[in-house]
């Protein structure tokens, strides 16, 4: 892997990638691509070390996940092009096999903090070094199975895990808080054990001081980091509204998106909502 | 099965690599794994989505997982995660659900595993091991413990007649002799016991030969069953799971692929709650038709 100083121009150009694997593919998720990118750039350029390991719990951000991975090397410019294509390794959700740093295919929603808890674990049991991130959606935590794993987790202190909850307020069919209003999910979090940090999830300092191990006398549980993001971050016409979850870009919209991305017209986190 | 199941896991307990995760079940059964296990003894609490999720990430890790609960629990409960988690990543993780088919008998519908490994055998790399004594455990386990892909280990209760030569392990085992004018009966689980009880009391020139099959799907089949099957006017086919994705239909589809077909073919499966009643598992056996007089009712009829 090729790690690089996280700039500006490199967290453009990875932007701007994205949207033209998007637009030349033709498909949507768009806006859940652009709410987690600052995310994955963090994690990978950033934070995440040898002995560590990720997984993407919110699989339909396969594509930022994908230009995160060709921004350190791992994927080429000849696998984001045949991305959705027929013959790909890059399918529109996390694929099994054939790409080493994609632990597991992932896509149903609920799985990944159950399965980056059992890498946590392991990793306790086996003595070995190293943390376990997993970046979530926010309507993933309408399914069940995270509950489990949050009692879980909490439970057995696994202090080596952090989730990363992408707060973009906007799920399939609805904000958040119109189909399930969760209120506050940092309370939940606490009281259920968890370190609980909540930052601006296009902020690349605040994500940065947010990625750091946790000082030992806060090692106690598990942490999450609460990330408020937003959907279609930087592109005007996206950004906060539900349809980028679906709708690929016609041509001008790709237009204005990377002139939108160039000029950098991204607000401030919970801005125009 | 379960206290057999528990001294073989503790023997398996030295390596190091064994998880055993249970969702909040084996109250007097698994007390001495848990103190021989230690921290690798884990109760996941009644969770068994996480359950599968966290045993994928453990065998991801390479240890290698077990995860039990009552049947249903660990393979209808949580199946998508080990559609997604576990066999789409072919990782070692061994399914252990207590009471297949009607074993939890009048504990109600709920509790029933009539479904199970047909359910799974669509799923990818899945193995099934369904032992029907006691003494079918040890071999199993063994080789539970080096395997390579999924696995589902279904237990019951083992129905050993006294007095019975068993034949060593086997995936498939003639454990009964049949006349030369007998039927063919071939069975999956531990009703087996009683089916080769009853039929071992009938003359030897016309009682059916009772073939055992304990671990799916069918890989080969051995030569001396195949001669069997052409020998016999009847192949009959007896388990405990419903006609759908069962034992009858794959070794159907086996014969069938190989130019066999049997001259007359019956399938005994379970078939749910014909009455709507409950009662236990020798209740619902009989419902089905599964129990030993009807087997052989099918079996010697002419």
């Amino acid at each position: 892997m090729m790690r690089r100083e996280l700039s500006r121009q490199l967290l453009l150009s990875a932007k701007l990638r994205l949207l033209r694997m998007h637009f030349e593919a033709g498909v949507g998720h768009i806006g859940g691509n652009l709410s987690a990118l600052d995310i994955l750039m963090s994690l990978y350029h950033d934070a995440l070390k040898p002995d560590d390991a990720f997984v993407l719990s919110k699989g339909h951000a396969a594509g930022a996940w994908y230009v995160a991975l060709w921004s350190m090397g791992v994927l080429g410019e000849d696998d984001l092009k045949t991305f959705h294509r027929d013959a790909t390794r890059l399918s529109g959700h996390p694929p099994c096999g054939g790409i080493d740093s994609i632990l597991f295919a992932t896509g149903s929603l609920g799985h990944g903090p159950g399965l980056a808890s059992g890498l946590a674990l392991a990793k306790r049991l086996q003595g070995k070094s190293g943390r376990v991130f997993c970046l979530t959606s926010d309507g993933e935590w309408n399914e069940g199975s995270c509950w489990e794993t949050l009692i879980f987790a909490g439970h057995h202190r696994l202090a080596n895990l952090t989730l990363i909850v992408d707060l973009n307020g906007l799920q399939g069919f609805g904000t958040t808080r119109e189909v399930a209003d969760l209120g506050s999910l940092a309370e939940k979090f606490r009281a259920f054990g968890w370190r609980v940090l909540e930052v601006d999830g296009h902020d690349i300092a605040a994500l940065h001081a947010a990625l750091q191990p946790p000082s030992a006398p806060d090692v106690i549980g598990p942490s999450v980091i609460l990330a408020n993001t937003r959907k279609g971050c930087g592109v005007s016409f996206m950004e906060g509204r539900m349809e980028w979850h679906y709708l690929p870009l016609n041509q001008a919209q790709y237009a204005q998106a990377v002139r939108d991305i160039e000029q950098g017209v991204a607000r401030p986190a919970g801005e125009g909502e | 099965m379960r206290t057999p199941f528990c001294t073989l896991m503790v023997e398996a307990a030295s390596n190091p690599e064994l998880v055993f995760l249970t969702g909040d079940l084996g109250f007097k059964a698994l007390e001495p794994l848990r103190d021989a296990l230690g921290e690798r003894f884990i109760n996941v609490g009644v969770a068994e989505q996480n359950m599968i999720s966290l045993a994928a990430g453990l065998a991801r890790s390479g240890l290698r997982p077990w995860a039990y609960s009552i049947a249903p629990f660990v393979y209808a409960r949580p199946f998508e995660q080990i559609r997604n988690d576990i066999c789409l990543h072919k990782l070692p993780v061994v399914l252990v659900g207590n009471g297949g088919g009607y074993g939890y008998g009048v504990m109600g519908a709920t509790h029933h595993a009539i479904e199970d490994y047909g359910v799974l055998l669509s799923l990818p790399s899945m193995r099934v091991f369904v032992p029907a004594f006691d003494g079918d455990l040890g071999p199993i386990i063994r080789l539970l413990a080096g395997i390579t892909s999924p696995a589902y280990l279904r237990l019951g209760l083992s129905e050993e007649p006294a007095d019975f030569r068993l034949p060593p392990y086997a995936p498939w085992r003639l454990i009964l002799e049949g006349g030369r004018a007998g039927a063919t009966i071939l069975v999956t689980g531990p009703l087996v016991g009683g089916i080769a009880d009853a039929a071992r009391k009938l003359s030897p020139q016309h009682r059916p030969g009772i073939w055992l099959l304990s671990e799916l799907p069918i890989v080969e089949m051995p030569p001396a069953f195949v001669e069997d099957v052409r020998r016999s006017e009847h192949l009959v086919i007896v388990e405990e799971h419903v006609e759908h994705g069962g034992v009858g239909a794959m070794v159907a589809a086996h014969l069938l692929a190989r130019g066999i077909a049997p001259r007359r073919f019956s399938h005994r499966a379970a078939r749910g709650y014909p009455s709507g009643l409950y009662g236990s598992q020798k209740f619902h056996r009989k419902e089905c038709g599964l129990d030993p007089s009807s087997v052989l009712a099918i079996a010697c009829q002419d």
